[in-house]
């Protein structure tokens, strides 16, 4: 199958993905600098946001809109384990809220860790020039 | 000015006297890297989708070359570079949640492959994953309640 | 050896330094001080396989380097106090356990050097001939156990420091010509409720201070008596604050009085932010820079302060403030 470029450079859309990416990072920044919270803490506000947000169908909107610009950030890691749950509610009942949220972000907990202990096994830590 | 006076004129008085962070230019970088990694990443997903695969499916393709690169990165001790100039820029999107797994697995190394690499890979990412899949069973739950009328509890 | 004062210690038989050692990691050996050390490294492994084992070997070879320098073979050395920040003083202990002299192991987080000199000469004083004091600090390994893993892409707030990778070493002995240790005067815990660990500066300033004011008043001496007042690591903001506290007390300390922890890095080309941290902070800034300076009679006499932050990573996660202690020796020629 052929790539059509023009679809996969359209600019208006990477735009659009640039900003609200861009814009969630500022939010992570701000609370970085103005509280003492630390990276984990932050990131498991972004999840917990980003899964309360799509549980209640808010996120969604983000996403038509902005596409990756909303899913690659951590939010929208959290949007995704909300919209597994409810999917698989959908179709199996009880039993897919606890199987749903998982299945739907697999992919990326386990590209984590398998790369995680790839990476620990050919490199060792450096101390910072900075 | 007498700075000890009580604990809490001390706490003000060493508010004031400590430098904040540069906090326009940490957010001018934090933006234009952040928006970088999600453009890459919607690239990416238009790739997947004029390949013909669903948007889910994409999505998890995304996620996984994105972790990929950001763990190679780490590897190559370069990611915490990226990261201390881009702050959130690099920590919020998926490439953070990954980062913060390589960065203790490596550290960790001199402990052992199991109990160092495999016992404290999630010392910082552990919490992301706790709270985020105890908050999407919950909504499962929720959206559950409110829906029992369209759906059949199995 | 008598009591003056509150709390401080006069010498009778003032123990002399005899000779100090000190080696340094490789960001310090980019900075402002690096000529004055005995030996920098160009990697802060050196070889070794964990940044435990190397800050072992880095106390360890500085000790050697002290023994071969100042002559005094270690079956000549009665006792050995030395210390470092991590857990269980591992450093210290797996450094030196080759060394077959009786071990004290000291914790005083920062101010452990000073502290190890104070325990030392009280031990000259009474019956020792030779006492050798140690203090080590690795910025990977203090990384590691109190902070983040090096790689991951964090930012470091502007009040945070920098751990001095070195370690620093000092031989005392009974009869010697110099410089003395003539008192001390250890401090009393002190906490003001800063629980920001990424500012310790300001945590321990107060401790700092209250030591301060109190050899003054013990020794009934003023700051213009010493030719420098130097703390161990207040760093930038630290230093701030203690000028700050010090003249509302009414000292004025600000001609004479510096930091290890500003001096040792170069706050404007290396990024060390608040500048150094660390036991080997004030140790190798002493044996490196201070105690030339003393032998070179330029400056004959110093207060050294060396300060300390009393918190582990467990307290900082349950919310505690972070006591600050200080303890002060005078040296003089």
């Amino acid at each position: 199958m052929d790539i059509d470029w023009s679809q996969v450079f359209n600019i208006a859309s990477l735009l659009k993905c640039f900003f609200v990416g861009g814009l969630i990072c500022i939010i992570g920044q701000i609370l970085i600098d103005k509280t003492k919270l630390t990276p984990a803490k932050i990131l498991v506000t972004f999840v917990t946001i980003g899964t309360i947000l799509g549980g209640l169908g808010i996120y969604q909107y983000l996403v038509d809109f902005a596409g990756a610009g909303a899913t690659v950030p951590l939010t929208g890691f959290g949007y995704n384990l909300a919209k597994g749950a409810i999917e698989n509610v959908q179709t199996s009942g009880l039993i897919g809220a606890f199987t749903g949220g998982v299945k739907a972000a697999a992919g990326g907990i386990a590209a984590a860790v398998f790369f995680g202990y790839l990476a620990s096994l050919i490199s060792k830590p450096k101390m910072k020039k900075q | 000015m007498e700075p000890l006076e009580t604990k809490q004129a001390y706490q003000e008085y060493v508010d004031k006297k400590s430098p904040n962070s540069p906090i326009w230019k940490n957010c001018f970088n934090a933006f234009w890297v952040g928006g970088l990694i999600c453009t890459i990443g919607q690239i990416i997903l238009n790739i997947c989708k004029q390949r013909g695969f669903d948007t889910a499916t994409s999505g998890t393709i995304v996620s996984i070359i994105l972790i990929g690169i950001s763990a190679f990165l780490t590897g190559l001790n370069i990611f915490n570079k990226i990261g201390k100039f881009a702050g959130a820029g690099s920590l919020i999107p998926i490439t953070g949640f990954a980062n913060s797994i390589v960065s203790p697995a490596m550290e960790y190394k001199s402990e052992g492959y199991v109990m160092g690499v495999g016992g404290k890979m999630f010392t910082v990412a552990g919490p992301v994953l706790v709270f985020g899949i105890s908050a999407s069973i919950l909504v499962g739950i929720i959206y559950l309640i409110f829906n029992t009328q369209s759906i059949t509890l199995v | 050896m008598q009591k003056i004062g509150k709390q401080t210690i006069k010498f009778d038989n003032p123990p002399t330094i005899l000779d100090c050692a000190s080696i340094v990691g490789p960001k310090e050996a980019e900075g402002p001080l690096a000529k004055y050390f005995d030996q920098t490294l160009d990697d802060e492994f050196w070889g070794e396989k964990t940044w435990e084992k190397a800050e072992s070997k880095i106390i360890k070879e500085t000790v050697n380097t002290l023994i071969s320098k100042s002559g005094i073979p270690s079956d000549k050395i009665d006792y050995c106090f030395a210390g470092d920040l991590l857990n269980q003083c591992i450093s210290s202990s797996f450094g030196l356990r080759e060394l077959n002299v009786p071990f004290f192991g000291v914790f005083g987080a920062c101010s452990t050097f000073v502290e190890s000199l104070s325990l030392g000469s009280i031990c000259v004083e009474s019956f020792a001939e030779n006492v050798l004091c140690a203090t080590s600090s690795h910025f990977c390994s203090a990384e590691k156990q109190f902070r983040f893993p090096l790689e991951l892409g964090n930012q470091r707030p502007p009040t945070s420091q920098w751990t001095v990778t070195g370690s620093g070493a000092a031989i005392l002995t009974k009869n010697g010509q110099g410089p003395y240790i003539t008192h001390i005067t250890p401090g009393k815990i002190v906490d003001m409720g800063i629980k920001d660990a990424n500012n310790m500066g300001a945590a321990m300033a107060p401790a700092f201070a209250d030591t301060l004011i109190t050899h003054f008043i013990d020794t009934s001496r003023n700051p213009s008596y010493y030719d420098a007042i130097i703390s161990g690591d207040l760093g930038h903001i630290g230093k701030d604050i203690a000028i700050d506290i010090a003249k509302s007390r009414g000292y004025n300390i600000k001609s004479n009085y510096n930091d290890c922890g500003v001096l040792i890095f170069d706050k404007e080309t290396q990024d060390t932010h608040a500048g150094g941290s660390g036991c080997g902070c004030c140790g190798t800034v002493f044996s490196g820079y201070f105690f030339k300076q003393l032998k070179d009679k330029k400056i004959r006499k110093i207060l050294l302060i060396a300060t300390g932050a009393l918190m582990n990573s467990t307290s900082s996660q349950q919310g505690e403030s972070i006591p600050g202690i200080a303890h002060a020796i005078s040296i003089e020629l």
